[in-house]
């Protein structure tokens, strides 16, 4: 199990590799990617905030819950902060298992669970403003840039 | 009255607002989570325009409204997450 938050650029490589087993004949990758529009609007980049000490700990419960209910061999989660930009990978989530049914399902619960749980949050920027998206898509707090 | 130590930390749109990452605080022994975010309140307007669709959390762990703060505890409020890449 291996669990990051960090503001540097996700590279999914050590993270297949640290899941990677003899006995494992699939591995899933999931990769939140920053979008360049949302609900309508042209995104410029995002930034996300975190509660680390915190987001750490609730994403290894999140793995620790999705170990306890597949039978998977190893997951592996690593969530971006700071500022990013469009095309740039702000989630990564990789399952190892035996079979690949149980890599897809754990691997899409686990993102659906970060969502819900983990202390982590996006500001999107856009050109005349910026807005902290809480929650599902709800938007608050829209500001004027100085 | 006896006081004790409490830290409170703000993230994303609610550091934004409060313009500090953390406070440092004395506050009424026993008092709860939701009993010192009234009190930020009062002291601090732009916290109470935030609205109250927040959870609380201590030492790093959701805790329930009613929750009593002990002597050292660091508490966040936190607004609804947002983490991930879509938010749909």
């Amino acid at each position: 199990m291996l669990i990051r938050i960090t503001p540097d650029a996700l590279d999914p490589q050590p993270f297949i590799a640290h899941v990677r087993r003899d006995e494992a004949g699939a591995v899933a990758l999931f990769l939140g990617v920053v979008r360049n529009n949302s609900q309508g609007r042209r995104v410029l980049h995002l930034e996300y905030d975190a509660y680390p000490e915190m987001a750490e700990k609730k994403l290894r419960e999140v793995a620790e819950e999705i170990v306890s209910r597949w039978p998977i061999t190893d997951i592996a989660i690593a969530h971006r902060t700071g500022r990013l930009e469009i095309g740039e990978t702000s989630l990564l989530v990789v399952v190892s298992s035996p079979h690949r049914q149980e890599a897809f399902a754990a691997c899409h619960h686990a993102v659906n669970r970060i969502k819900e749980v983990v202390p982590i949050w996006k500001k999107e920027v856009w050109q005349g403003g910026e807005s902290w998206v809480e929650g599902e898509g709800e938007r608050q707090a829209t500001l004027q840039p100085e | 009255m006896a006081t004790m130590k409490a830290k409170v930390k703000f993230f994303a749109a609610l550091h934004q607002m409060m313009g500090t990452r953390e406070l440092d605080l004395e506050v009424a022994e026993g008092l709860t989570v939701a009993e010192l975010h009234r009190d930020l309140c009062a002291r601090f307007p732009r916290l109470a325009d935030y609205g109250d669709n927040l959870l609380f959390s201590v030492n790093a762990e959701y805790v329930p409204a009613d929750h009593p703060l002990r002597d050292g505890d660091e508490v966040a409020f936190i607004p609804p997450v947002s983490g991930g890449a879509d938010a749909h």
